[in-house]
């Protein structure tokens, strides 16, 4: 077989899923499409999302129907160069659908616990590489925030989703920035990591910050991804909507203040959050955390750098709900900044093909 | 972190882990333990189908069994819940409530208003009911809509193994009566459900799924029967969207005013007896507060006003099946609309 034609397959987009579903085709069969282009939105339980062409050339073959269902690493089109005969094609197609076979439910890594001072802490280990990246979620959110990053980070790389204290499936007790900057630090300890590169989003920005001006010489890179701490606004409705929702119905339009495109949002994401937020503990958490970071509706903490001198990336979602894009123009001049259109307060889940170029890219430097 | 338990087992754990949490929580009623008479000590029974087995040994003292007595434990949880306990008593059947009646709706439920509010009593009475195991007339009832008319009782019919949990947990530290009602042919489903302790606030529906053509209410073991109707439906074309509103007292009439605002269209499907039931209730209630929405007649799906027959044949007949849920949707859906 010619090795220039290529698949466009179904991704996986988190541990979780095993199918999508084709909501509709974002460029014709016959057009010419580059490495990375967004060619098709793909629907899972969990989120919306746009696959990514993983080689340029021509879209010979729009295998998958809109309003299909497709399992993880099934068959959505082919990839060619114009050239390639139409046969080559079809025999493409043939062959892959005789072998698939799709995958065990089961496959990757699971979610690991570890117990340090505050309680227990559950983490997701992927990769194997030397370098160490450790991921922090913002405020109510968990390692399942980045599943459309793990993949990526992970290559080359030893990558560890953490859950914050008062979050996830870690201890649900939270007393302010301090225990969460204090149960890191255990955490990287306790697992052996001598120095790692940081990401941090949101509130685990701050986390990110905190640790990298206490310890600079543990902290190989800091990534700030729509950063709390680098100006005073943050959205009200945001913030306390979380915190009070105990409804699927008051809880949506508050999670859509995440996104620059709202139907991003699903039911299975209200779920998961409304299951979390009904943990005991939680509640107390949260309101210990926003009282503390977000009162008000005014960010109380800065973000503080002048102790670390490492390399800094800030990225940003042009159209952040939540806190401010402009607020970028207050972080340190030596940090590189991006600003990612079309994105809101989480670019690593809306712009995740672009944010994942970008933090690898970074991270190799 | 989630795992997969059954129906049953999300019962024990939630009493399990408020036992716990608070020490006040104890458990009243027949062989709750070791069965009345014996020691106890094997933990032998757990109640009758083994919901509370292991509690005995783990909670000693508080895990205890009573006479065949309902009037008595019953009357003995109330009066412990006004003085300062959180009793689980267990009405192994809910169809013995007539010998403890009075305890529950006179007293239980009428303390906080007799007592100028100053009276509060946290107690749950558990209690089995269905129909589905050829149990015959006296021990199949579905009789949660004579608790649901007296104010004063909270009134809870959990349909998943999730919803057991939360409920139960949000029962036993609620400040007044619940009747937490189990249909025995759900113990044994497997769910995901939360090793952490967790409260499901009342009042609030769960949507089970959305669709925009009929509004489907249904209650406890019915729920699972109205979606196996609905994914049949998917087919044809018509999208239901099923509302099971968790507790029938507190009712959250919003939700499912919102959703036939939407649809037009109302199916109730409820196991309890037609007459002066949630069915009956709902469908008044949406006839009242939306019928400028409705485009058809709200239809209910109910047995038929009998007691539940011992014959096995005719059980099947008497239960609503999904059969029957698709017919009254497709009846519904098809309906002239209104001019």
């Amino acid at each position: 077989m010619s090795a220039v034609i290529e698949k466009l397959g179904m991704p996986k987009w988190g541990l979780s899923m095993t199918e999508g579903r084709l909501l509709d085709w974002l460029v014709d069969g016959g057009d010419e499409i580059a490495v990375g282009q967004e060619v098709a939105e793909v629907e899972t339980e969990k989120i919306t999302g746009a696959v990514e062409a993983p080689g340029a050339g021509v879209l010979r073959r729009r295998v998958a129907a809109v309003g299909d269902v497709v399992p993880v690493g099934g068959l959505l089109g082919v990839i060619a160069g114009a050239e390639v005969a139409d046969a080559e094609i079809d025999a493409f197609v043939a062959e892959f659908e005789a072998a698939f076979v799709p995958e065990e439910e089961d496959a990757g890594p699971e979610p690991e616990i570890v117990t340090v001072g505050a309680g227990t802490l559950r983490f997701l280990r992927q990769g194997d590489g030397d370098e160490a990246v450790l991921l922090l979620h913002g405020f109510g959110g968990d390692l399942n925030n980045w599943l459309f990053n793990l993949d990526a980070l992970a290559e080359g790389r030893t990558v560890y989703a953490l859950d914050l204290p008062g979050h996830g499936g870690s201890v649900k007790r939270a007393e302010g920035l301090g225990s969460l900057t204090a149960a890191v630090r255990e955490f990287l300890d306790g697992q052996g990591v001598e120095r790692t590169h940081l990401v941090g989003h949101s509130m685990g920005a701050l986390v990110a910050a905190a640790i990298a001006c206490e310890s600079p010489d543990r902290v190989a890179s800091l990534t700030l991804v729509d950063p709390a701490g680098l100006g005073e606004e943050i959205d009200r409705d945001y913030v306390d909507g979380f915190v009070a929702a105990t409804s699927r119905k008051e809880l949506k339009p508050v999670l859509q203040r995440l996104f620059a495109d709202p139907e991003l949002v699903t039911r299975s994401m209200v779920d998961d959050v409304l299951k979390y937020k009904r943990l005991d503990g939680v509640d107390e958490a949260l309101r210990s955390l926003a009282g503390e970071l977000f009162p008000d509706g005014h960010q109380q903490r800065g973000l503080d750098l002048e102790a670390y001198d490492g390399p800094v990336l800030v990225i940003w979602g042009e159209q952040d709900q939540v806190i401010p894009a402009a607020h970028a123009d207050s972080a340190p001049p030596r940090a590189e900044k991006r600003i990612l259109a079309g994105a809101g307060h989480s670019p690593h889940l809306e712009s995740a093909g672009e944010f994942n170029r970008l933090v690898t890219g970074f991270l190799s430097r | 972190m989630a795992r997969r338990i059954t129906f049953q087992q999300a019962i024990n754990e939630a009493l399990a882990q408020e036992m716990e949490r608070d020490e006040t929580v104890v458990i009243f009623g027949e062989d709750v333990a070791g069965g009345m008479g014996a020691p106890g000590e094997d933990d032998a029974w757990g109640g009758v189908l083994g919901v509370t087995k292991g509690l005995y040994a783990k909670f000693p003292g508080r895990v205890i069994d009573t006479p065949i007595s309902e009037s008595a434990y019953v009357g003995a949880a109330a009066g412990a819940a006004a003085s300062g306990l959180r009793p689980v008593a267990e009405l192994m059947f809910v169809d013995f409530m007539g010998v403890c009646l009075d305890q529950i709706f006179n007293q239980a439920a009428k303390f906080r208003y007799m007592f100028g509010g100053k009276a509060v009593t946290p107690m749950v009475i558990r209690t089995m009911f269905g129909a589905g195991i050829r149990a015959a007339s006296q021990h199949s009832q579905a009789l949660y809509p004579i608790f649901t008319h007296i104010p004063g009782l909270k009134v809870v019919v959990p349909a998943t193994p999730y919803d057991a949990k939360g409920l139960l947990i949000q029962s036993i530290r609620d400040e007044d009566p619940v009747i937490f009602l189990e249909h025995k042919m759900l113990y044994a489903m497997e769910g995901d459900v939360p090793e952490e302790p967790y409260a499901i606030p009342f009042g609030e529906a769960e949507v089970v799924r959305e669709g925009s053509d009929v509004t489907v209410v249904a209650i406890g073991r019915m729920v699972h029967l109205a979606a196996q109707a609905a994914a049949e439906l998917d087919g044809a074309g018509i999208g239901c969207e099923i509302i099971d509103p968790r507790t029938t007292s507190p009712l959250d009439t919003e939700t499912i005013l919102e959703s036939v605002e939407h649809t037009g269209r109302l199916v109730v499907v409820d196991e309890a007896n037609p007459r002066c039931g949630m069915a009956a209730d709902i469908v008044a209630m949406v006839s009242q507060e939306a019928f400028g929405n409705l485009k058809a007649a709200p239809r209910m799906v109910t047995p038929p006003h009998t007691p539940v027959p011992f014959s096995p044949v005719l059980e099947d007949a008497y239960v609503p099946g999904p059969d029957a849920i698709a017919e009254a949707i497709r009846a519904t859906a098809g309906a002239a609309t209104r001019a």
